[in-house]
């Protein structure tokens, strides 16, 4: 039984765990990440201690860490409220990194629509620096800087994805980068770059002062930890919730007082997937249904059809518009899915938009137009005959 | 760099570290079809045509932009790979305002031939595509229609890697994405230098240059009209590709015989002025360098090149500053309009208002600068119309020749006569070296002091190459440069350029003399040339190039008789009051906003 638990907003003396982490070698740090298991909260899952060794291995005078905030995804929040209200832990797990991966400097990429929390992070930066937290020599260690920058993102979805991110970070249009090279080789300005989370970079300080035991018993195999969860649409209780991984769909609804006659359920918001009542008993982790955080609750007078489109409409205009598969195919499925609205949808219809989806998801160039089509095949199978019957006719069947 | 093994399709090969699986299989023959990837430009793996299959990995992985690992397994003909790519080139024509029959690239458009290669029979996307979005046409030189623009970013990159200009970029964001200038300006109203690199990178007919085609066969078939054509030394390495030639393929012979057979009334050569430019400009720079070693007037060194028109609008826009280091000496093109519409206007009695004068370009710059203000005389242009080479094809094609079918044949004298040392003109480093051939020659008396002619110090693709060369035994008007080291510098490419330019603006430019071409390889690889046009098509170009000028019987500039018989009974000497009359011009600082 999953519990409820609370650590990225729980209690925090600014400086305890920067003060462990000086008190242990760079190695040693990323040791004790990595064998916590923790992986990256953005959705990608990628394990956060390997990420900061490949960063380490790579030589250079210039590495950078970078707080990815261009909290995007639709129906998530909680990036929000760790920044507003955990500012110095997601700071101090900033320095963390630094220190274990070599870094003197670091952003946190906000998104353009959280302009207003600048002015108390900045202030927050400033305290950090007079308490010798960040700024030079930090805590009295001879030759360890590290400051923080906040650069604002203009408002595409894109540059959530970490190399797209940089792009922006660098001036440049938001569009992802090849992979190889992977910013841990060659991020900001060539150099070796890390790039994490808010709610990853929360857990750090954490998992510092209790240990990757502590961490661990947390959880699942291969997720380990709790996520936060944000949670909007059919129920009593919305809202932020932090919950261990492994929970699943069912205990959560019950949770979060999910209306009664709850059909669906979105898990990792537009680009995640939807769940049926078939599907509620499956646990959220990495090797269940995994997530960055966004669950989106539609009870039985929700139109899955509506839902589907409102996605894809989304997903065209945030394409970044690059690569084909993605740009093009974005469209395609766009007008594919309103030909059920307009009457004109068939089987084949949806036949023709699951080939164009395996395409999309085996062809794009980075994981935005990789995900796009796992709403539409999630949807579009559970809930055919919403979708076939768009048009308020008959069900098409030929 | 390390070597290591990787299976392709059950075969093992060697790689190397830093290649990536698209090198290997072009090496190896192994077909990867290809669309954004142009070996000019910067890989950006965007049109995901090249996807393979590499095990282990979840997802495919563009050919172009992974590099390869050892041990790495990979398969080009999966099903996945195959059903993938079939739908991307479905994907393409669906947003692509198909009207291949009437497209200045039917037959030699990418995206066709992906169609062809792909064997699709219908389009599961869309219906057709419409015209919905205008055609932009503000540019002096070219149109851009985005109605076929698959956004492939050759252009885009083409403008800002090689040339420095970044006339064009990507606005907007997912299917609302195009091509475009800054704040959706159109391209006439924004800093362009017309040199057409957009149009030869571009895989589709979304980029093509604006014909005059029409408006020359008009001047051919009226009867008052005495038309006259020019041909610039690149033409005759290139123009075969158009007709089957492999790349390199001399056509001299043929193409005189074709532009007779099409109607013009004297076939002339560019390559004459090309060899009258020599004797102004090599004055000129000589001028200079007396006036800068003897004390005089400071002139401005070091001086550059002026036959390049893309590239003088690049100095106009970017360095204005350092307009009076550039010859004041007009293009070749434009020398020989000045020379035809005077002196051989005169020479034949012919109203000059009658001449149609007609050149035929490796470049679509040069459009703009045949209706620049200053290259008319008495209101009148020295050049009617521009044709690029590709254009060229069209017309003779138009008039039923097949150049295969063409006897070799001469062009018309005088303005026909040339030397190699013209013929270079279309390489870059060529008019460096004609300039050499003769200003050596002229100080010393005697010849460059290179085997053969051939001063291969300037030769080459690499983007900025230098040279010296010492003058010994200096005749007496030119003693102030005995013993002189003259220092010569090579660029193509404006991106080039504009390093080269920074460090004349910064002071730390050695060099007396500079050759600027505006084109990757020079001229042989300009914006008008036949497409495609590659790093090893260049090289064959130029190949044909320099042994057009190994088998000339004259090779330097000042040995060409019609043009010393042009100074004898015409414009007395070069630089005289004349020759600054018709041949030399002035810029227009432009700056960039």
């Amino acid at each position: 039984m999953a519990r409820k638990i609370d650590v990225v907003f729980s209690d925090f003396q600014p400086g305890s765990a920067l003060r462990a982490a000086l008190g242990m070698t760079p190695t040693s740090v990323i040791e004790l990440v990595t064998k916590s298991k923790l992986r990256g909260r953005g959705g990608a899952g990628f394990p956060t201690g390997l990420k900061w060794d490949a960063a380490r291995s790579h030589r250079s005078d210039d590495k950078f860490i970078i707080c990815n905030a261009d909290e995007g995804e639709p129906g998530t929040f909680k990036d929000k409220n760790i920044l507003e209200k955990q500012t110095a832990k997601v700071i101090e797990g900033m320095a963390i990194g630094a220190y274990a991966i070599g870094a003197s400097k670091g952003f946190i990429y906000l998104r353009g629509e959280y302009k207003y929390l600048v002015k108390d992070l900045m202030k927050k930066i400033e305290e950090l620096k007079s308490q010798n937290l960040i700024g030079k020599d930090i805590c009295r260690e001879k030759g360890f800087c590290f400051d923080v920058d906040i650069k604002l993102g203009s408002g595409s979805y894109v540059c959530g994805e970490e190399t797209a991110l940089i792009e922006s970070l660098e001036s440049k249009r938001g569009e992802p980068r090849n992979k190889p090279p992977y910013p841990a080789e060659a991020g900001y300005l060539g150099q070796p770059t890390v790039v994490n989370n808010v709610e990853t970079l929360s857990f750090i300080p954490h998992i510092l002062l209790n240990g990757a035991e502590w961490f661990q018993q947390f959880g699942t195999e291969k997720s380990t930890g709790s996520k936060l969860f944000s949670v909007s649409g059919d129920c009593r209780k919305p809202g932020i919730y932090e919950f261990e991984f492994g929970i699943t769909i069912r205990e959560l609804l019950k949770e979060i007082d999910a209306d009664p006659d709850t059909k669906a359920v979105q898990i990792g918001g537009a680009s995640g997937f939807c769940a049926c009542s078939d599907d509620f008993d499956k646990p959220i982790c990495f090797e269940g249904i995994p997530t960055g955080g966004s669950i989106i609750v539609f009870n039985k007078s929700r139109s899955m059809f509506m839902v589907l489109k409102n996605f894809v409409e989304f997903f065209q205009e945030e394409s970044c518009g690059q690569c084909v598969p993605c740009r093009e195919g974005c469209s395609r499925m766009l007008e594919g899915i309103e030909k059920f609205e307009q009457g004109r949808g068939s089987s084949k219809t949806i036949n023709d938009l699951l080939e164009l989806s395996t395409t999309m998801s085996l062809a794009s160039k980075c994981g935005f137009g990789q995900s796009v089509p796992n709403s539409f095949r999630t949807i579009a199978s559970k809930f055919k005959d919403e979708i076939l019957s768009a048009g308020g006719g008959e069900v098409w069947r030929s | 760099m390390a070597e290591l093994r990787i299976t392709i399709n059950g075969a093992s090969y060697k790689a190397l570290d830093g290649m990536t699986i698209l090198d290997v299989c072009r090496r190896e023959g192994i077909h990867i079809p290809t669309l954004c990837n142009h070996p000019d430009l910067q890989t950006r793996g965007i049109c995901r045509i090249c996807v393979v299959d590499v095990k282990g990995s979840k997802t495919l992985q563009a050919a172009c932009s992974t590099p390869v690992e050892a041990g790495m397994v990979i398969s080009t003909t999966t099903d996945r790979v195959r059903k993938s790519r079939k739908t991307i080139v479905e994907l393409l024509l669906a947003n692509h305002y198909t009207d291949c029959t009437v497209c200045p690239k039917n037959l030699n458009c990418e995206l066709q031939s992906l169609a062809n290669e792909f064997g699709l029979t219908d389009l599961r996307w869309k219906e057709r595509r419409e015209r919905t979005i205008p055609q932009d046409d503000s540019s002096p030189v070219f149109i851009r229609d985005n109605n076929k623009c698959v956004l492939c970013q050759r252009c885009v990159r083409a403008c800002d890697e090689m040339q420095g200009v970044y006339a064009v970029a990507n606005l907007f964001k997912g299917d609302s994405m195009i091509v475009g200038s800054a704040f959706n300006k159109p391209i006439g109203e924004v800093v362009c230098i017309n040199c057409g690199q957009c149009v030869a990178h571009c895989p589709t007919g979304a980029l093509s240059e604006k014909y005059c085609i029409e408006d020359i066969w008009k001047a051919i078939d009226d009867p008052k009209k005495v038309v006259v054509v020019q041909t610039a030394p690149a033409i005759r390495a290139a123009l075969g590709e158009e007709f089957g030639y492999p790349a390199g393929t001399r056509v001299t012979g043929k193409m005189a015989s074709a532009l007779r057979t099409m109607g013009f009334d004297y076939v002339f050569d560019t390559q004459f002025a090309a060899d009258l430019t020599i004797m102004e400009e090599g004055y000129e720079l000589l001028g200079r360098l007396r006036s800068a070693l003897t004390g005089g007037e400071a002139p401005a060194l070091p001086m550059t090149t002026s036959c390049s028109p893309g590239w003088i609008k690049f100095q106009e826009h970017f360095f204005p500053e350092l307009l009076p280091n550039v010859s004041t000496c007009k293009s070749p093109q434009q020398m020989f309009g000045a020379v035809v519409k005077s002196f051989w206007a005169g020479k034949m009695g012919i109203d000059p208002e009658n001449i149609v004068c007609v050149s035929v370009m490796p470049c679509t710059a040069k459009k703009f600068e045949s209706i620049r203000p200053e290259m008319a005389r008495n209101g009148r242009p020295d050049v009617d119309y521009v044709l690029t080479t590709r254009e060229l094809a069209v017309m003779i094609k138009q008039a039923g020749i097949d150049l295969h079918d063409m006897k070799n044949s001469t062009f018309d004298n005088p303005l026909g006569e040339s030397t190699g040392a013209a013929t270079i003109f279309a390489a870059s480093g060529g008019v460096m070296e004609a300039a050499l051939r003769t200003a050596y020659e002229v100080v010393t008396g005697r010849e460059v002091p290179f085997k053969n002619l051939d001063i291969s110090p300037v030769r080459g693709m690499d983007g900025v190459r230098e040279a010296s060369i010492k003058i010994n035994g200096a005749q007496k008007d030119w003693s102030f440069l005995e013993g002189v080291e003259l220092k010569v510098l090579v660029a193509h490419g404006t991106a080039n350029a504009k390093k080269v330019m920074n460090a004349v603006r910064e002071g730390t430019m050695a060099a007396h003399f500079i050759e600027i071409m505006t084109c990757p390889g020079g001229c042989l690889g300009g914006g008008g040339q036949p497409l495609p046009g590659t790093p090893e098509i260049r090289l064959a170009r130029a190949k044909a190039i320099y042994e057009e000028d190994a088998d000339s019987p004259l090779r330097k500039s000042h040995e060409n008789p019609s043009v010393k018989k042009l100074y004898e009974d015409f414009l007395g000497a070069p630089n005289s009051h004349l020759a600054h009359e018709l041949l030399h011009t002035h810029y227009t600082a432009r700056g960039q906003y």
